[in-house]
Formats: C-alpha cells, sequence, structure tokens
C-alpha cells in the first residue's frame, strides 16, 4: 500500500496544477525541475484550465493489475489549450466514439484502488465537452431535487 | 589503439522456460561463449536486465549470476535501462574495455517474463514508463505504442494494415532461426484481424513477451586476437547511447524518436560509415511503428515514410535495408532486457556468415540498436568484419 506517493501529487491529480517558466513563460505539465524550453531553474505554479482536445487516443484491451475491472478502456493524450499534453483517461464517453482533435475537458473521478485494502486514488480524466444548455438543465434539475 | 572484439556467443532459445530459473537461462549462454572464446574468467560481468525484481523478486544479479556462474570475486554489476538494457550494458563493457583498465568481459542479457501472468505482467513491463503520471492512469507500454501508432496514422493517411509489412518481414526471416519463438508464416491479409490489446495495436503488431538469455565474450586488444573457433573476431567500430523523455506527453516531436536519431548519429560517425554501408539493420521492432519510428529518425527512411520500405518489400533479406534479419523481436520473441545481446549475437552471426537460410549476402557492417520503453534510453551499435 502507498499512501504518501499518491497523497504528495494531490495538487497535480485534482486541480493540474503545474508550472509557468518565470524566464520564457513556457506552461508546463507534469512540473519539473528544469524548463523544458529555456533550462532556467525557475518557475511558479499555474492552474490549468483543464480544457483541451484528444491528439491521440488508444483502447486499452490488456490492462496492467488493477485496471482489470475497468478494460476496455481508453487512453487519450490530450492537448491542454495552453500547449502541454497530459496522458489520461477519456470518460463518459463510448470507446468507439473517440477521435482526433475531440474538445475535452477534466473532471474528477476514480483512477484506481491500491490494492484490497490501499487507499482509492482519485484523479484527472477527461470527457467531452458538454454543452452548455446541457450543463444549465442538469442544475435545474437538481434544483428540483 | 585499444579496440574491442567479439571472441564468443551464446543463447538460449526464446520462449516459455518454464522448468529454468533466472539465473540458469544466464548460464545456457554463457557456457557456449565461454568455449568459444576459450575464456575461463573474466575481468568483469555486466548484465543486461530489466525485470527481475519485479518478476522474479531478484535484484543484485550482477554478484547473483557471477557466483553462479562460476566467476566467484569478479567486478559485476547489473545495467536497468528498460527494454535497451542489453545494449546500455554493452555499451558500459565497451567503456571498460577501451579505458584499459579490463582486457575481458562477460555481457550477458537475461530476462524471465513467464513468472508473472496476465495484469501483473502487464503492470511489470508498465515500469518502464513514467509511473506517476502514465502507468497511473492505466497505461502500458502497448497502449503508448498505441498513441504513436494512432497518431502515425492520422497523419500519414494510413490504415492498420498498411503496417503488416514488418510482422510479415519478421516472420519470413525467423523461419530460418532455431532459436526463434515462432517460425510461423504470417499472411499480410490476416494482420488487421487479430484481437486487439491496445487500440490499434494487435496481436500481430506486438512483439510476444518471452524469456530469453543471449551472452557475448568481449576482448579489448590493438589488433585482432587470435581464437581458436574458427571465427574471426567481430569488432565493435560504434558505441552510442542517447535518453529522451521517459513519458511520450514530454516529447518535442511526437513522431520523432530522438535517441535513435543523437545515438545512430554517433555511432555511425565514430564507426565512419554511411547509410549506404550499412549491410543489416537489427532495429527494435516491439511495436510496428517503433520499427516505423526507428526508419525514419535514424535516417533509412524520410519522416511519414518508414512504413512504405515496409510495404514495398524492402527490409528483406535481398531488401535494400534488411532489418530483423534472424525475425526481430516480433517473432524472435521479446525478452525485454536480453534483445540487445540478442541483436549483437545475430548480428555477429550474419558477420560470420552463419546466418544459414536468413544470411545477408556478403555482410561485412551491421547497425543494432534497442529501445527501452517509448524511446527514453536507445543503444546503438556499429559491428565490422
Amino acid at each position: 500500500m502507498q499512501v504518501s506517493r499518491h497523497w504528495r501529487l494531490q495538487q497535480q491529480r485534482y486541480a493540474l496544477v503545474g508550472q509557468v517558466c518565470a524566464d520564457c513563460e513556457e506552461k508546463i505539465f507534469p512540473p519539473r525541475g528544469v524548463c523544458p524550453n529555456c533550462a532556467k531553474e525557475t518557475s511558479t505554479a499555474f492552474e490549468f484550465s483543464g480544457r483541451g482536445k484528444v491528439y491521440s487516443f488508444s483502447t486499452v484491451y490488456t490492462a496492467p493489475a488493477g485496471f482489470e475491472g475497468s478494460a476496455p478502456y481508453t487512453i487519450g493524450l490530450v492537448q491542454l489549450e495552453e500547449g502541454p499534453l497530459v496522458t489520461a483517461q477519456l470518460t463518459d464517453i463510448d470507446n468507439d466514439h473517440v477521435e482526433i482533435g475531440l474538445d475535452v475537458e477534466m473532471v474528477t473521478r476514480k483512477l484506481l484502488q491500491d490494492g484490497d485494502r490501499g487507499v482509492l486514488v482519485y484523479g484527472y480524466k477527461f470527457r467531452p465537452v458538454v454543452p452548455v444548455w446541457e450543463t444549465e438543465l442538469e442544475d435545474e434539475l437538481y434544483a428540483l431535487a | 589503439m585499444t579496440n574491442v572484439y567479439i571472441t564468443g556467443i551464446g543463447q538460449t532459445p526464446v520462449g516459455e522456460h518454464w522448468r529454468t530459473s533466472l539465473r540458469e537461462l544466464a548460464w545456457q549462454a554463457i557456457e557456449p561463449a565461454l568455449v568459444e572464446a576459450n575464456l575461463h574468467y573474466p575481468d568483469a560481468l555486466y548484465v543486461g536486465n530489466m525485470l527481475s525484481g519485479a518478476i522474479s523478486g531478484q535484484e543484485h544479479t550482477g554478484a547473483l549470476i557471477a557466483d553462479y556462474c562460476g566467476f566467484r570475486g569478479v567486478e559485476a554489476t547489473t545495467i536497468k535501462a528498460g527494454q535497451a538494457s542489453g545494449g546500455v550494458a554493452l555499451r558500459q563493457a565497451y567503456l571498460a574495455l577501451k579505458s584499459g583498465e579490463i582486457k575481458t568481459a562477460v555481457v550477458v542479457g537475461v530476462e524471465k517474463m513467464t513468472d508473472r501472468a496476465g495484469g501483473e505482467l502487464v503492470s511489470a513491463v508498465a515500469s518502464g514508463l513514467d509511473a506517476d503520471y502514465e502507468a497511473a492512469q492505466g497505461l502500458t507500454l502497448a497502449s503508448a505504442a498505441g498513441l504513436l501508432l494512432q497518431r502515425y496514422m492520422f497523419e500519414n493517411g494510413l490504415e492498420l494494415r498498411d503496417m503488416a509489412g514488418f510482422s510479415v518481414n519478421a516472420h519470413a526471416n525467423a523461419r530460418n532461426n532455431p532459436n526463434a519463438m515462432f517460425r510461423n508464416q504470417l499472411k499480410a491479409e490476416k494482420f488487421p484481424a487479430a484481437a486487439m490489446v491496445a487500440s490499434p495495436v494487435n496481436m500481430f503488431d506486438t512483439a510476444p513477451d518471452a524469456d530469453g538469455a543471449a551472452a557475448l565474450v568481449l576482448v579489448a586488444a590493438d589488433t585482432p586476437p587470435e581464437t581458436e573457433n574458427g571465427f574471426k573476431p567481430i569488432q565493435i567500430t560504434g558505441s552510442a547511447v542517447s535518453t529522451d523523455s521517459v513519458a511520450l506527453h514530454d516529447r518535442k516531436e511526437f513522431l520523432t524518436f530522438e535517441a535513435v536519431r543523437r545515438s545512430t548519429e554517433k555511432a555511425m560517425e565514430q564507426a565512419n560509415v554511411k547509410h549506404a554501408d550499412i549491410d543489416l539493420f537489427e532495429l527494435h521492432d516491439s511495436f510496428t511503428v517503433f520499427a516505423a519510428l526507428a526508419l525514419e529518425s535514424a535516417g533509412f527512411a524520410e519522416m511519414g515514410k518508414g512504413w512504405q520500405l515496409a510495404a514495398n518489400g524492402d527490409l528483406g533479406i535481398d531488401g535494400a535495408v534488411p532489418i530483423c534479419t534472424l525475425g526481430g523481436a516480433k517473432a524472435r520473441g521479446n525478452p525485454c532486457g536480453a534483445t540487445g545481446i540478442y541483436q549483437a549475437l545475430e548480428a555477429v552471426q550474419q558477420l560470420r556468415h552463419t546466418a544459414g537460410g536468413s544470411q545477408v549476402e556478403g555482410a561485412a557492417t551491421a547497425l543494432i540498436q534497442c529501445v527501452g520503453g517509448t524511446g527514453a534510453s536507445v543503444a546503438t551499435h556499429v559491428l565490422q568484419a
């Protein structure tokens, strides 16, 4: 069971917190020690918007330990609107409806359970961007309930 | 000037060795290499291995294998660089021999895969990816290759069947390799119909995980050493290792294997050879898209056109750029960290002209290259007769 390994990534997993290079303004995710663009060390925290487009994708049929119950699931490379690519599962969409260029947004979902008695690990996945009228309808339904 | 020569080779057949452990596999490869080279005790042992900890619960394999093989007391170390472990181990041995600190070395690539199965094995192999930002999302090596292949097909307007030539060629070449795992022939029209592993990567696109070990005896000398085995020593004339981001999402150019480009340039410059001088290229075809990207990044094809060499049949034994001449990872089998040494051994067979029905006529210069992860570690060597 690993607790601190996942806990220490909560800023990244829950809020897509990366960095912006103080020198060349490169947006960086995941965070790293040295800017990949200008090789300077300085950088400040930067929260990404969570919106992007599918750059590539693959549907996993032969799954690793801890993910067998989810297979087949689709992993995307999402190009965030600020630039970087992120590796993340796509959710709320049928596997055969995914295509390159699809508009997606970040949501927080369960990623895996760390063994039978381990922690539940939550983090980012991406779903197709929901049209505004649909979210408004959702809000109304919640208000009624 | 000190040169480095290969004077002995040994291997186990690649496959499912249920009765044989990690250390026994290593010895089965080392013993015939020692006999060929007429050596009993090297100055140093280098072990290339990726997964002994995750699969066999055994680390510290330098000392373990040294002791099992009768080298107790020898300097020994294990090199871990994902699926490139074998090639990076060869590089470390080469550097030590070049330095003059040692005169003889044994390099063994060994991988015991079949002591884990299913999701556990998939997870072990995925440990060569970025654990926090790739594997934690459920990414596997095959699905990482799927991300590359999906984008490669998208940008070049391809369908899955356009990649079939790589696997068909590998199986055709393995027919003549008694140590290969799959010597059956693959029909191109069957290729797109295979079961999916991680779309668009299917069973016929991916190399099979397997047990295996291969070993080399290396000797440092100013001139080719005398041998008693009747074979001319094979010289390592170029040697380079390069790295790239472990995670695919951190690449500068998504469809370029930058570490392939850099290490190939360095190794070929060191050996003073041009592309036209290369008689065969043992590249790391864990997936068809890896083969296409390796051909492009190494300069054998224009970017986006590596697949055409396979489709046009240019990669066969008699083709312009023979690759995977004894089956490659696809048909010889894929014992991850041992691959680099299998490639070196197969290149030696080609340069000795003992490759049987898969012999590249007049082979004198071979390029070998193994790729760890999705291109994060790449070891490239030039071998010459």
